[in-house]
């Protein structure tokens, strides 16, 4: 067989081409192998990445699954009306669990005071939401960058009946072979962006145009400052009596809870200046913008083994 | 300061590091994040803060890629670890394998999606029983390149006799082994000589460094572009007004390169057809090369599904129901002759059963001991399978997309082995 001049051109792809031909992959995978999956969408860069993978994987037809967001009940209104704006254009059907439901229901219990958050609580609105509907693999847009213990965790990520990671016993993942079987009442969690740099979801996010909530972008913000992070001003979050607000040209990094989500001072207003300021950033986006993860050394790693996303 | 437009056209390198214990691996890798400027402000004081706190006099660049507590408690990496870093020239994507001897399944796991292996060798100890089971690793997964690091060349005083010493040993084991391309550098993790930085300490040295090599290893010729394989993933179809014939094959490109117009057979059955169209989310495509993850519709309407393979009828592979395979048991049970397994193989899964456990490797001599009668946890040998459905494979080194799978116990669900076509019968 000879391989023509035309064939020879191009042989290897981009290293954007190549992470997003493996998230394509692992979504129809999940989607061929489990009987109801669910793609996890919180609003942020990630998971709207993952709509647009999705879009690739399965388009011109809808997807297999469902979109389920966990409500904290304190997010930015901004990211509530794109995720309500989005996934109508895309036709999808969204499925939203709410921790102000599992408070009412007395399921968990609110936090109270400066420091209260309501991080921690998501974990049991997700497990009930799961249980609820049946869901047997939830895909996320977590990222092995993020934070230490991620690097360890493999894209498929099994969960026992009571959603509890162990990192010791987890399955080899070879090639690009993934064993998905689980028995009944065990879950997986699958990031089929696990691969991809924060700097690669901006660059994707550059080169697909995609539209993100308007918080990403630099913008004027009542804040306080708080542990070197900067606050929005909410009424989600009480203040310490020194904790004086004050306004600043500020952009999100990541867009959690509001209770524990910080912004960074910026003017980078556009795609391609955030993309620039993020090439030359010298501090993580976890380490820099998420209280939580700041509580101990292993914070992740033990929410995750709770159950955590 | 580095621009978002610079880092845009690279390519991505996957790349797997293996080493004993105390070669200092995790020093490298931490090396290779440091003088490359991946570590950022708060990841620095963190491992400055644990340091001190551990008495150390220097920044332990070890504790960067200790990512577990129960690492951190042990002092001990205990599982596969990916981390990415990029330079302007590549983005790269690095597999950091354990190097315990009972790790054996880790290397491999890590190996199996890499490009290029990165072996420590300890400069005072030359090759060792690792060395040699991890180049044997390399070898068995046919990764098309690898770099010997000889590391802590500062405790041999930079010497180039000994550096050339360890270099024919390496030689020596690479011919035995059927390695083509290997390259061996030698470095100082610990002091940063020839890591990312060219330094005065060795200047008999005339080679790139460590990331030099890596930054501009050709990754073109690795990839198989003559035999056209596409095994099919799912079926789109839309079932809506505006699509209603629609009938799209999805999965990713494992072979050759794809036109309209492709004479295509469908395997198992045998049908014949042609690609009607290539299709993406974004409309057609002209082409679609290995790797890319791409919609294949065909001109008739026959009958296809999730497991089976379109590939070049010219070059069409073997439907076998028995397959000879080179094989890494991962599991504390050990595999013995008769067992039943499930095989999943691109995205088909077929029960199998063991006919013979043709041989194990002696990790000692890395001579083949014929008939071992079983194979322990982090054995590697060659095992014949007799399969209930045919799989449409090719060997393993002419292609790694359609000559892997895996093995999966049934009862438990487990992934338990890891398996290379060798030989395929109907």
């Amino acid at each position: 067989m000879i391989a023509s001049a035309r064939d020879s051109a191009r042989r290897n792809l981009s290293h954007l081409d190549e992470l997003e031909a493996e998230a394509i992959h692992i979504m129809r995978e999940v989607a061929a192998e489990r009987e109801r999956p669910v793609l996890l969408f919180s609003g942020g860069k990630d998971s709207i990445v993952m709509l647009r993978l999705a879009e690739k994987a399965f388009r011109p037809a809808k997807f297999p699954f469902p979109v389920l967001h966990v409500d904290t009940g304190h997010n930015f209104p901004e990211v509530i009306e794109y995720r309500d704006r989005r996934v109508r254009e895309l036709g999808e059907r969204l499925v939203v669990a709410s921790v102000q439901e599992s408070i009412d229901k007395g399921r968990v219990q609110e936090q109270t005071g400066p420091r209260a958050s309501r991080n921690q609580l998501q974990t049991t609105t997700l497990l009930d939401a799961l249980e609820e509907h049946g869901f047997d693999a939830a895909m996320g847009g977590a990222r092995r960058d993020e934070e230490r213990s991620r690097a360890k965790e493999r894209i498929f990520s099994f969960r026992d009946d009571f959603g509890q990671w162990n990192p010791r016993a987890q399955r080899p993942e070879l090639w690009d072979i993934y064993n998905a079987r689980i028995r009944k009442g065990e879950q997986i969690r699958v990031f089929p962006i696990s691969n991809w740099t924060e700097l690669d979801v901006w660059q994707y996010v550059a080169r697909e145009n995609l539209e993100l909530p308007k918080i990403y972008f630099a913008h004027d913000r009542e804040v306080f400052r708080r542990d070197g992070m900067l606050y929005a001003v909410s009424e989600f979050v009480e203040r310490y009596p020194d904790e004086e607000p004050f306004t600043a040209s500020v952009r999100f990094r990541t867009v959690g809870d509001m209770s524990c989500t910080g912004g960074v001072v910026s003017e980078a207003a556009s795609i391609d200046a955030v993309v620039t300021e993020i090439a030359a950033t010298r501090v993580t986006e976890r380490g820099e913008t998420r209280a939580d993860d700041r509580v101990s050394e292993a914070a992740m790693e033990d929410r995750k083994r709770v159950g955590y996303f | 300061m580095a621009t978002s437009r610079e880092f845009l056209d690279t390519d991505l390198l996957r790349l797997v590091t293996a080493g004993s214990v105390d070669d200092g691996k995790s020093t490298l890798i931490g090396r290779l994040l440091y003088d490359t400027k991946q570590i950022l402000v708060d990841q620095l004081e963190h491992i400055e803060d644990a340091s001190r706190r551990r008495g150390h006099d220097y920044v332990d660049l070890a504790l960067l890629t200790d990512g577990l507590r129960a690492e951190r408690e042990q002092g001990i990496t205990i599982d596969v670890a990916y981390r990415s870093f990029v330079t302007p020239r590549r983005r790269f994507q690095l597999a950091d394998a354990p190097g315990h001897v009972q790790y054996t399944r880790n290397m491999v796991t890590g190996a199996s999606t890499a490009d290029v292996a990165v072996v420590l060798v300890d400069a005072r100890k030359g090759v060792i029983e690792q060395t040699r089971r991890h180049s044997y690793i390399v070898g068995m997964l046919a990764l098309p390149h690898v770099v010997y690091a000889v590391n802590k060349m500062d405790l041999v005083d930079f010497s180039e006799e000994r550096f050339d010493e360890i270099a024919r040993e390496l030689a020596e084991l690479g011919s035995q082994l059927g390695i083509e391309d290997a390259t061996v550098i030698p470095l100082s993790a610990l002091k940063g000589d020839n890591v990312v930085d060219r330094t005065d300490s060795m200047p008999w040295y005339a080679g790139p460094t460590l990331l030099e090599h890596l930054e501009t290893i050709e990754l073109d010729g690795d990839r198989n572009v003559q035999d056209r394989r596409f095994p099919v993933q799912w079926v789109i179809r839309p079932m809506a007004d505006d699509h209603h014939d629609y009938r799209g094959y999805a999965g990713r490109v494992a072979g050759g390169v794809w036109h309209a117009g492709d004479e295509v057979v469908v395997l198992p059955s045998g049908l014949r057809s042609r690609v009607a169209a290539i299709d993406s989310a974004e409309g057609p495509l002209d082409e679609a090369i290995p790797r890319e993850s791409v919609t294949i519709l065909l001109e008739d309407d026959v009958d296809v599904s999730r497991g089976d393979l379109l590939a070049d009828p010219e070059t069409a592979p073997t439907v076998a129901r028995e397959v000879t395979a080179r094989v890494s048991w991962m599991s504390e049970r050990p595999l013995e002759e008769r067992a039943r397994l499930l095989v999943k193989h691109t995205t088909r899964t077929v029960p199998a059963r063991v006919d013979e456990i043709v041989s194990v490797v002696d990790i000692h001599t890395l001579e083949d001991r014929p008939s071992p009668g079983k194979m322990e946890l982090n054995d590697l040998g060659v095992v014949r399978f007799r399969l209930a459905d045919p799989l449409v494979v090719d060997p393993y080194v002419r292609n790694r997309g359609t000559g892997a799978f895996i093995l999966i116990d049934e009862s438990s669900n487990e992934t338990v082995g890891a398996g290379m076509v060798v030989a395929a019968q109907p």
